[in-house]
């Protein structure tokens, strides 16, 4: 190991130990906020790896971090559940006559895990297969993606019978057995959130130095070269597609639990887009950079929008001008030795701007 | 070089940001008992979709708290509003609710408009044993210890305005509403009531909110025939909805249209001639004429400018600010607990309604109206209920069995 | 079901596949010239809506809506130009940051509209002659709605004419097919694609005098189509005029037709599927422009 890894390591140690000390010295409120937000970065890090990395932009990630967050919800709502209740209330007033199966499923904590993580992935498979294989790419996908958001939300909010509509699935009791309301607990969810952003830092750490993550470069750099090389993109695109939807869906569990709600509106064309810019404005090839920027966002909006309500509009306009025109590397870019990078995500990173 | 510089900038305002961030975290003072002020909070959007609605409510919660405070304050202590944004987002909502009552440490608040932002705040208020006032109308089905809900109940405004249809010979409906959570609960407790008085939902139709496209929506009204609309569509579609129904030849009075979301300020922004001869229902009209009204409407248009118009909402976010002083000089205390108990065994209390009291399940009992649209985009007062109606949360015909007791 | 009403949608998935056309053109020309989809083309459909709003009130009368759709015309081709000279074309051939910068300025756009004109929407009412409805065979239609239909017919011609007869015609052709070449021989490609951006914007501002014939202007009303318009730019084919043309009505008959089955709102879901699907078939679109580039 040389001199630089071994400070970029003692680094990225100290920065963990910072967190994971967060609760010693923030409010209980801001903790709460850090922890929904280190949940909002599980997104941004899947947008580094298929738009950073890939140079596929979707616009339509919303869809999977509302489908694990769904998947989270229904779980929840159905072990909270009073004894007698058979199901959730609004699908009692709806005239709904049994579970809908695809609920039922779900009753299982196991099952719920397991589909948090597989279902927004199988998801973006089968989308990513259809789209990908098409040699639909570039602006189209993007394009489609972000109708893809339109019409999920839209499905949504019109099934209220079986989805809870426009209001969506709020007021969970219990995870686990652990009681949600208890102040522990959500210590203890903050760590668990924490823990699973390291996690995920370290494995898309490693799925960007082994060999699928250089070709999965060398696609986003130059497509037509790698497929004369005789690889086809095609199964690195699809492959790359599903893993960000399971960081998505992973995001859209972890946040529907801080933040006691998953609904359509978090999960729409306008989110979709803003999901987006927490990436670039971390440095879009950059995993680290992708939990900055997603913490230094959503906590500019949160103290901002309070207020000047208006101004924020402005700033957050002017930051998605910005990041394109002035900072194509975003926060990351700021710190060009790396020191707060990850060893493996300097070097290439720098070159992709488009 | 200007590379250097513009990224000179760029890191400057990032950091500017960041420390914006850190300089409000510090400020946590005041509990809700100590000092000579009390706090409470007011959470409303301030932007997005919802903020042209939910700043009016604002506007009348922030008067309230200004009469009250020149009036020498609540048990002798000054009311120090810690305004909000919910910015339209539900998840935000639940955000700064928590932010209120844990770090603002807030005696209660003022605050929400859409059914989705209640739903998202309702945790909070139930963890933390805090206390929401809750002002515009709703489609009951819910029924918290935490939440004092003011504004209208189905039966207090949707029902009422079934049977005044009833009762005027309309055999045939059809249901018009934005796709949300109101309107699509709104219209099955209203068709459970047509279908179980042997009367006709000629047809139920959904556009998203702020749709602007109803030609396939207006083909069914036309192939259905109803004899009148019940119109839950929300906010800025209406102007859609009503100007392609008149270019469609199906203009108010060739067939009648009763909304429920359609107040004063709407009628105002849209072209009062639009609207001229719908009907409303509501549990106030800015043209209800009692002294607390006059008085309300002086002192908003002094505050607000001439032209504001008042609304249902922004009446019952005024007079829940007043319904909380009284119940916490009841209770002699300003703890959640103790002021919700005073507030449902309370004498009415004055407001721009008439006397008003909240009934023990939280919801205030309220007349309900029938208006009008004329073409000043004003409300002539067409019926009154008899009598204030009882909230009802739960509808006897469309969810038999389930009632709302808070003990 | 009765037949008036299935003719009936049929009319309507005609008049909404007229707004996209609408709506849709003048992405598709910027689209084809230079690959870039501006995500502020709704904000100028929306400001569009606002001229009209502005220029009825200062020429009132059944002249109203014409000098409306002619300032709506040079007030979205001047935003257009600026839009692309101080974004667009900083940002040429890089597709993805072009879409995300004007989404930026679509914010901003959305925002500055609400300080300016409130975030009330205003409405526009349509003068006399517009009012009312024309029997034809048995259905009754909408003055309004065969208005929207002319224009949209009306600038579909003009805009054919204009790139098959006119010299800037030839010159934004030539660079079409292939830039470097058009270049080469002396065309300035950059005012080219000014030209076109702003002439494409000039028509999302007629655009958006035409929506404010049937709803309320406001700071969002670019939104609530835009979204299928770019659904319509995507499934015409790489920037056609004609694919636009057909994509649109495509588009508008499907989710007219959709509405008989199901709720108005589900016909979206159903719309997108449509587009889906027809790229499983034909990804290059209804219309494919021949070319020899494997990155097209």
């Amino acid at each position: 190991m040389s001199s630089s890894m071994l400070i970029k390591a003692v680094g990225a140690a100290l920065l963990v130990l910072l967190a994971a000390a967060a609760p010693a010295y923030l409010s209980s409120y801001d903790l709460s906020l850090t922890g929904r937000f280190l949940a909002l970065s599980l997104t941004a890090m899947g947008l580094v790896l298929i738009w950073g990395q890939g140079g596929i932009l979707s616009l339509g990630q919303g869809v999977f971090f509302g489908l694990g967050g769904y998947v989270l919800a229904m779980h929840l709502k159905l072990v909270g559940l009073e004894t007698g209740e058979v199901m959730p209330d609004f699908m009692v007033w709806s005239g709904v006559k049994a579970l809908p199966w695809w609920w039922e499923v779900f009753r299982n904590p196991l099952v719920m895990i397991l589909g948090v993580l597989i279902v927004p992935a199988l998801v973006a498979a089968a989308f990513g297969w259809l789209v990908f294989r098409r040699r639909i790419g570039g602006v189209y996908f993007a394009l489609i993606t972000q109708a893809l958001a339109l019409a999920f939300a839209t499905l949504l909010i019109s099934q209220q019978a079986m989805t809870g509509g426009f209001n969506g699935l709020t007021n969970y009791k219990t995870l686990f057995g652990f009681n949600l309301n208890d102040e522990t607990v959500s210590h203890g969810l903050y760590w668990a959130t924490l823990a699973i952003v390291v996690v995920a830092l370290i494995c898309g750490t490693l799925l960007l130095n082994s060999s699928f993550g250089k070709i999965l470069r060398a696609t986003r750099d130059n497509t037509n070269r790698v497929r004369f090389l005789g690889y086809d993109p095609t199964p690195y695109k699809i492959v790359t597609f599903s893993v960000a939807a399971m960081f998505a869906g992973l995001s859209g569990a972890l946040f529907a639990l801080h933040a006691g709600v998953i609904s359509p509106a978090l999960i729409g064309v306008v989110p979709s887009i803003e999901m987006v810019i927490w990436a670039a404005v971390g440095g879009r090839t950059s995993l680290i950079g992708a939990v900055a920027g997603a913490l230094l966002v959503n906590f500019a909006k949160d103290k901002i929008s309070t207020e000047l309500p208006a101004f924020w509009l402005y700033m957050l306009g002017g930051m998605f001008i910005l990041v394109v025109t002035v900072l194509p590397k975003g926060l990351a870019g700021m710190f060009p030795e790396g020191g707060f990078k990850l060893p493996a995500l300097s070097g290439r990173a720098a070159k992709a701007v488009s | 070089m200007i590379k250097r510089i513009n990224r000179t900038i760029a890191v400057l305002l990032m950091a500017g940001t960041a420390l914006t961030a850190c300089s409000k975290a510090e400020e946590k003072t005041a509990t809700a008992a100590g000092g000579d002020a009390v706090k409470v909070g007011v959470l409303q959007s301030l932007s997005g979709t919802m903020a042209i609605s939910e700043v009016t409510v604002k506007n009348a919660s922030m008067l309230a708290i200004d009469e009250i405070n020149a009036a020498g304050g609540v048990l002798g202590k000054q009311i120090e509003a810690v305004v909000e944004d919910g910015a339209s987002d539900p998840a935000i909502f639940a955000q700064k609710a928590t932010k209120l009552v844990e770090s603002d440490k807030v005696a209660t608040v003022f605050g929400g408009w859409t059914s989705a932002s209640r739903k998202a705040m309702l945790p909070v208020f139930e963890k933390s044993k805090n206390l929401l006032w809750y002002p515009v109308q709703f489609e009951g089905n819910e029924c918290s210890p935490n939440i004092m809900y003011s504004g209208a109940q189905p039966n207090q405004q949707a029902l009422p305005a079934y049977d005044w249809a009833k009762s005027k010979g309309y055999k045939t409906f059809f249901l018009v509403g934005s796709d949300y959570v109101y309107p699509r609960t709104a219209n099955l407790i209203l068709a459970k009531h047509i279908t179980a008085d042997g009367l006709k939902v000629a047809g139920e139709e959904y556009q998203a909110l702020g749709g602007t496209e109803f030609s396939g929506v207006i083909a069914k009204i036309k192939a259905a025939k109803p004899d009148l609309i019940f119109n839950t569509l929300n906010g800025d579609s209406n102007v859609a909805f009503f100007k392609q129904m008149a270019a469609a030849g199906m203009s108010p009075d060739k067939i009648p249209v009763m909304s429920f979301s359609i107040g004063e300020q709407e009628a105002k922004a849209m072209g009062p001639e639009l609207v001229k001869g719908s009907y409303a229902a509501w549990n106030y009209f800015q043209t209800l004429e009692n002294p607390e009204n006059a008085k309300f409407i002086a002192a908003y248009k002094a505050k607000f400018g001439a032209d504001a118009v008042m609304t249902d909402p922004m009446i019952h976010g005024y007079l829940d600010v007043y319904a909380w002083k009284a119940a916490v000089e009841k209770a002699g205390d300003f703890d959640p607990a103790k002021v919700r108990a005073a507030a449902v065994a309370m004498d009415p209390i004055p407001s721009p309604l008439g006397p008003v009291k909240f009934a023990t399940n939280n919801s205030l009992t309220q007349t309900g109206y029938i208006g009008e649209a004329d073409a000043a985009g004003q409300f002539k007062i067409l019926w009154t209920s008899t009598a204030p109606i009882a909230p009802d949360p739960y509808d006897p015909v469309a969810f038999p069995g389930k009632t709302c007791v808070i003990g | 079901m009765d037949i008036g009403f299935l003719i009936g949608q049929i009319f309507n998935g005609l008049s909404v596949g007229s707004i996209y056309i609408l709506a849709a053109l003048g992405l598709a020309l910027s689209f084809g010239l230079m690959r870039v989809i501006n995500m502020a083309h709704g904000e100028i459909v929306m400001f569009g809506g606002y001229v009209a709003y502005l220029t009825i009130k200062v020429v009132p009368g059944p002249l109203g809506i014409p000098a409306a759709m002619l300032a709506a015309l040079v007030v979205g081709g001047v935003l257009g130009a600026v839009l692309e000279t101080t974004i667009v074309r900083r940002l040429a051939e890089r597709p993805l940051e072009t879409l995300l910068a004007t989404w930026g300025v679509s914010l901003i756009a959305q925002q500055a509209a609400r300080d300016l004109f409130g975030a009330t929407g205003v409405s526009v009412t349509a003068p006399p002659w517009m009012a009312g409805a024309i029997d034809i065979g048995g259905q009754s239609m909408p003055v309004t709605r065969l208005f929207i239909m002319l224009v949209a017919g009306l600038a579909l011609g003009a805009l054919a004419l204009l790139l098959t007869k006119t010299r800037i015609g030839l010159l934004v052709r030539a660079a079409n097919q292939d830039r470097a070449t058009a270049a080469a021989i002396g065309v300035n490609v950059r005012h080219v694609d000014m030209f076109v951006f702003a002439l494409g914007s000039g028509v999302a501002g007629l655009a958006g005098v035409i929506l404010a014939l049937l709803g309320p202007v406001t700071p969002t009303v670019g939104q609530s189509y835009i979204v299928t318009a770019f659904l319509v730019v995507i499934l015409g084919g790489l920037g056609s005029i004609a694919g636009t043309a057909i994509a649109a009505i495509l588009i508008g008959l499907v989710s007219a037709l959709a509405q008989i089955f199901v709720d108005v709102s589900f016909s979206t879901v159903i719309t997108l599927l449509f587009v889906i699907l027809f790229l499983q078939f034909r990804p290059q679109g209804v219309v494919a422009v021949r070319s020899r580039a494997l990155d097209d």
